[in-house]
């Protein structure tokens, strides 16, 4: 077992950019003289906002000023604001007050998170109803069809594909323990990007993900929440999060909200928010009378990051690192060697020009024009592709293939005429002059091609990690959604490194591949 | 003895410009024939044309009594060797390599190979530690004689030379004209060669084709051309060329 934990070196480092970031952050959302309006504050993802504005509603239709500073970012700028009194309000979650805001390892129960937060000024209203926390789900059809309805039945399933965010991957209350809890061993489990995530499930990529309970994509995709009949997953219950020094009148309508929206309820509004992209009307539904009642069972949102990682697999760094560096450059390596064969005759073919030539080369190039990502959601629909490290492969390929396409075409047209017209009067035939004349003549550019694609390769694998074809980007993923600089740079020092390599590799090489005659 | 090349009635065109018109020509064997006329005159269009490297427009092109054919073209670039102004050297390959590219290529036996280079290197007057370097490490006049070598390689029946010594300094041009003139002597060599250097053509050329604007305006021997012009374009040619003077 292993655990990584901040040194206080990095505990400093944080400290001080906080110390930096925190106040500049609220300097610029802060505006700037407070009037007497409440301030409510969101964090920076839809649920959160549709609070915020329900929060905002609710005070308007009580007669109090109000205004909504949406989607500031992420727990500790919303507390920072909070407690200097730049905002007066917001949303949070139980799980995150526990563990962000109290740093508390343990489970606390509501009167001791109350109690904590009092000590600081800092009221809590009783759990807003619903539960946003992490939760298992499948297709609804799929689930049907084999009798599932809880975690537990998922034991006796193996042959189940589960594609996980990759934050749920190393969350210390994420899959490993959670495997472990109940008992799971799927014979095939993947990292995979959230968004995607749910494409892979319709298309039947894989079986099962992890989601928010909340998540407006669970009642749009008709996917069926297992039930955490174990109860694993800690409780992240909305609450209002607000200061003390509120009016009594303001606090009253505020804990008007308490127990009024459950998780049928929350997914509805997160729904209708994600359609519309109108917060505003989104929160309207909550005022309109209740309507249906709801399949749901557990859920919650876990939808703030967490800052503390906790290997909890046994399996021990150097052996993840070896697996990373080994993925990737299997999925840098085999894509460059496509790259290599495809590349070089396209660009054999384009440099003889005319409109061939000009559609090979426009192709390339627009190939490399399609962000990265997007290349990656392109390719997964398709169903040859779906997740799977041939997608990661195939979009490095093409990503690749610029490079050695350009340079191949521009070595070979670099040709002085005179030494192209002396091969041809020689009496040379056309495969002898490629090879022996042309191909050698334009290797230095080729090569030159070859290595560009090459680092881009080593670069852009690391993206392969959001639809589970693992790689270095594997930890560069976990970090950024947990906020772990320790665990980026897992991924990132090693790739940096690599890239160096591949570098010098390839000085080497053209040592040893281009002509001397060529090097004088 | 009948002509080893023949042209009758050759045009090309490039665009809308006439590059060579109507032209008609003999190159003898065993003769140095020598195109010489002003820049843009067709003289290396001409070249290109024989050697394959331009189709002809209308025309006929006879190698060795034979039409030459697009799909022929290989045998008669076997039995030609071709010098450009630059050289023409792969700078990829060594002297040598240049030398015996073609030769290797066909798979000549490696033993007439090497007995072909050595009398090459001593008509050449080329040393032989310097067979291994590669084209940048070699002089401007160097280079030429590899070129010629590599040209010579296959003992062709044809020599085209286009403008082979217009790169090189006076001296060493002078040196290798001397060569030159030597070994087409030594081997009877049927040359064409294009220059735009009136005391260069006197000196080596046993023919000498004056050329303008895509025609031949005159041919035969420099006395020929210096005391019977033909027309005005012919004596203007003549005396523009300073070295005149000296001839």
């Amino acid at each position: 077992m292993r655990r990584i934990r901040k040194t206080g070196k990095q505990e400093t480092f944080i400290r001080i950019v906080l110390f930096i970031c925190v106040p500049a952050f609220l300097i610029f959302f802060s505006g700037s003289l407070r009037a007497a309006p409440v301030f409510i504050g969101s964090k920076k993802f839809t649920e959160s906002y549709v609070l915020g504005e329900i929060a905002k509603r609710s005070l308007i239709d009580a007669g109090i000023s109000v205004e909504h500073r949406q989607g500031m970012g992420g727990t500790i700028i919303l507390w920072e604001a909070l407690r200097s009194g730049q905002i007066d309000v917001y949303p949070e979650y139980t799980g995150t007050i526990t563990q962000e805001i109290l740093k508390r390892t343990d489970q606390l129960n509501f009167e001791q998170i109350a109690s904590e937060l009092g000590k600081v000024g800092i009221g809590v209203t009783e759990p807003l109803g619903f539960n946003n926390t992490y939760a298992l789900v499948m297709s609804r059809s799929r689930a049907e069809k084999l009798g599932l309805r809880t975690v537990s039945d998922l034991r006796n399933h193996p042959e189940l594909k589960f594609g996980l965010t990759h934050e749920f991957l190393d969350r210390q209350d994420g899959w490993r323990p959670l495997a472990q809890d109940y008992q799971l061993n799927p014979r095939s489990v993947i990292g995979i990007d959230h968004a995607l995530g749910y494409a892979a499930l319709t298309n039947g990529s894989i079986d099962v993900k992890d989601a928010y309970s909340t998540d407006a994509k669970i009642s749009e995709n008709d996917l069926v929440v297992l039930e955490d009949d174990h109860h694993f997953f800690p409780q992240y219950k909305a609450v209002l999060l607000f200061r003390y020094a509120l009016p009594a009148p303001t606090i009253t309508v505020l804990r008007k909200l308490e127990g009024t929206i459950d998780e049928a309820k929350m997914v509805r509004l997160n729904a209708e928010a994600e359609r519309t992209k109108n917060y505003t009307r989104a929160a309207g539904l909550y005022f309109e009378p209740a309507t249906t009642s709801t399949r749901l069972r557990q859920g919650y949102g876990a939808a703030s990051n967490a800052t503390s990682t906790t290997w909890t697999a046994g399996e021990n760094f150097s052996h993840k690192l070896a697996r990373w560096t080994l993925r990737h450059l299997e999925l840098a390596g085999s894509s460059l060697l496509l790259s290599v064969l495809v590349g070089i005759p396209l660009g054999i073919w384009a440099s003889r020009g005319g409109a061939t030539g000009h559609v090979i080369l426009g192709f390339a190039g627009v190939v490399q024009t399609i962000p990265s990502l997007a290349l990656l959601a392109l390719l997964v629909p398709l169903p040859f592709f779906g997740i799977s490290v041939r997608t990661a492969i195939a979009a490095l390929f093409l990503y690749g293939l610029l490079p050695i396409v350009r340079n191949t075409a521009t070595g070979l047209q670099d040709i002085p005429r005179g030494l192209r017209e002396s091969a041809i009067a020689l009496g040379l035939s056309s495969t002898a002059r490629l090879w022996q004349i042309h191909l050698p003549m334009a290797s230095r550019s080729i090569l030159g091609g070859i290595k560009t694609s090459a680092v881009i390769n080593v670069g852009t694998a690391t993206l392969a990690a959001l639809i589970g074809a693992g790689g270095l980007g594997e930890p560069i993923l976990s970090g950024l959604n947990l906020n772990d600089h320790a665990t980026i740079l897992q991924g990132a020092i090693p790739a940096a490194v690599l890239a160096l390599l591949v570098q010098s590799l390839f000085d080497l090489l053209d040592r040893v591949l281009i002509p001397k005659g060529l090097r004088l | 003895m009948s002509a080893l090349v023949q042209l009758v009635g050759v045009s090309k065109t490039f665009g809308d410009a006439a590059a060579v018109h109507a032209v008609d020509l003999s190159v003898e064997r065993g003769k140095t024939t020598v195109l010489i006329g002003p820049s843009g005159c067709g003289k290396s269009t001409l070249l290109r044309l024989i050697i394959g490297l331009l189709g002809p427009d209308s025309g006929e092109i006879q190698f060795d009594g034979t039409q030459l054919r697009p799909d022929k073209i290989d045998i008669v670039r076997h039995r030609a060797g071709y010098v450009i102004q630059e050289g023409g050297l792969f700078p990829h390959l060594t002297a040598r390599g240049n030398i015996l590219l073609m030769a290797r290529h066909l798979h000549r036996p490696e033993n007439e190979m090497r007995a072909r280079l050595s009398e090459l290197r001593a008509l050449t007057r080329f040393p032989e530690n310097l067979l291994d370097r590669y084209p940048l490490e070699l002089s401007g006049g160097q280079r030429q004689r590899v070129s010629l070598m590599r040209a010579l390689m296959l003992s062709p029946e044809l020599l085209l030379l286009d403008e082979p010594l217009g790169a090189l300094d006076p001296l060493v041009r002078a040196a290798l004209q001397k060569d030159l003139k030597e070994i087409f002597a030594r081997l009877r060599q049927t040359a064409l060669l294009v220059t735009h250097d009136l005391a260069e053509a006197a000196y080596l050329g046993d023919e000498i084709v004056l050329m303008n604007e895509g025609r031949i305006v005159q041919q035969g021997s420099l006395s020929d051309l210096r005391d019977k012009p033909t027309s005005n374009f012919v004596s203007e040619f003549i005396n523009a060329q300073r070295s005149l003077a000296v001839l």
